[in-house]
């Protein structure tokens, strides 16, 4: 048999290839739930630090900031995602919503080390004038602090974007049809191994560099204030 | 000590006993001085006087340990105080101009009036463009900071200050991190800033604009002012020796 026909059987025979295709939907869904997840959880804990540290009455904010990055930094993401999945939704049977969840959780903690490491970042001075102006400090924060910040920190954002693409890979340990959970049904299935392996490797490598590229041309777009 | 060259109008700024710590080092030890409106302040002395830290006390960027900052009546130390009301009155600038990067030149200097809703944006835009054109860059008003050169940025951080209709402008070292040449446009703005009644009060190294502008000026030595008169009295007569000395290196 030739390497077509062998294609033409593995995916297409019982339109096996949709199998894929829904597992790709689940992977992105799964990626940009977490993402926006991510990003919010990481900004809200880097800003409640900022504004947290130093203060004795908000100490306790501060400690449960570093307490939360802490535990899940220190817990493999497929771990967490098994405790989500078995331990704590238990009556969740649909695994997609739990994985955004815990993904997004995850990806939360690393979020935060990287806009507070971009916070500041920004130059004292920033704040300062933004005060003398009159404004207070969650103005300047969210009008001339964050934006700065995460102009700083865009080109690390996109690359925790590209491991959490590539780290959804493990959602198949709890019952949920990413990509690579579908390509392994279609091997299981079709005693072909090589093929739904390969193109699998190759639809993550495409996904990554359609990613690199769109942040590059972000990043282009937000330097124009740099005058260059 | 009151001098009538003093401008002898209200009170803009009353400062008492102004002290300020830093870990264990104390850098202002006990400050008392009258800022009246219309008075053109500057205060020299040697870098580790304390000026910069005096003059960032007065609008609480830098939280004195002691003694107070009245502003016009108000006492900014009482923690009761809405500061951020009173900041809008002082406007501020700084030596490294600390523009807003990310935003282009207008906006810069509407996104303060807006936000603190002292005008609206077309109002804020029109105060803008007509303060821009006095200082001559009316043309950049869509340029970003990092297309300015190091006097345009200062000409619009004064601008930025000055759109919040500041009843005080601060100057900490405006015209220390210029290029020799660009000195002078911007202390030809503070010149014309003076000369329109601004009340303002200047850190700096620029004697010539303090013996020419200004109508009071202190010196301050060791966290305490030293010798304060006019002008002429500090630099024609300094009375202390440590004046006499700065002014000997200076001048």
């Amino acid at each position: 048999m030739n390497w077509f026909a062998k294609l033409q059987e593995t995916f297409l025979e019982d339109n096996r290839y949709m199998w894929l295709v829904e597992g790709l939907g689940n992977t992105l869904l799964i990626t940009l739930g977490a993402l926006i997840i991510g990003v919010i959880i990481g900004a809200v804990i880097a800003i409640t630090k900022y504004f947290c540290e130093g203060n004795k009455k908000l100490r306790i904010f501060n400690w449960l900031c570093d307490l939360y990055t802490t535990v899940i930094r220190g817990i493999p993401v497929t771990v967490l995602l098994l405790v989500f999945f078995y331990i704590i939704f238990v009556s969740v049977k649909d695994g997609v919503p739990v994985a955004i969840v815990a993904f997004g959780i995850n990806s939360g903690a690393y979020m935060a080390e990287l806009i507070r490491s971009g916070i500041n970042a920004v130059d004292k001075g920033q704040m300062e004038a933004a005060r003398s102006l009159g404004l207070s400090k969650g103005q300047a924060m969210a009008k001339i602090i964050f934006p700065q910040a995460i102009k700083n920190i865009l080109p690390a954002i996109g690359n925790e974007c590209i491991a959490l693409l590539k780290e959804t890979s493990v959602a198949g340990y709890v019952a949920v049809v990413d990509i690579t959970k579908a390509a392994t049904n279609i091997r299981n299935k079709t005693f072909d191994a090589v093929n739904p392996i390969l193109l699998l490797a190759l639809v993550y490598l495409v996904m990554v560099v359609a990613m690199t590229r769109l942040l590059a041309v972000l990043e282009r777009r937000l330097r124009r204030s740099d005058g260059k | 000590m009151e001098n009538k060259n003093y401008a002898s109008g209200e009170v803009t700024i009353r400062v008492r006993g102004l002290k300020k710590d830093f870990a264990d080092v104390s850098v202002l030890k006990g400050i008392d001085i009258d800022i009246h409106k219309g008075d053109v302040v500057c205060v020299i002395g040697a870098s580790g006087s304390g000026k910069s830290t005096f003059l960032r006390c007065l609008n609480l960027l830098e939280q004195p340990t002691g003694g107070s900052i009245y502003f016009e009546g108000a006492d900014l130390t009482d923690k009761k105080v809405d500061l951020n009301l009173h900041r809008q009155k002082m406007g501020m600038v700084f030596q490294q101009f600390n523009l807003f990067p990310h935003m282009s030149i207008l906006e810069n200097l509407t996104c303060a009036p807006v936000m603190l809703k002292k005008a609206t944006p077309e109002q804020a835009k029109a105060k803008a463009m007509e303060l821009l054109a006095r200082v001559g860059l009316a043309d950049r008003a869509d340029s970003y900071p990092s297309q300015l050169s190091g006097g345009q940025k200062q000409r619009v951080a004064i601008v930025r200050a000055l759109c919040m209709e500041p009843d005080v402008m601060l100057f900490d070292e405006p015209t220390s991190a210029l290029d020799p040449e660009m000195v002078g446009e911007v202390l030809d703005v503070m010149k014309e800033l003076a000369k329109e009644g601004m009340t303002m009060v200047v850190v700096t190294h620029e004697m010539g604009f303090a013996r020419e502008v200004s109508n009071r000026v202190i010196f301050l030595d060791d966290g305490v002012i030293a010798e304060e008169g006019t002008p002429a009295e500090i630099f024609e007569n300094p009375q202390c020796e440590r004046l006499q000395s700065f002014l000997a290196k200076v001048l």
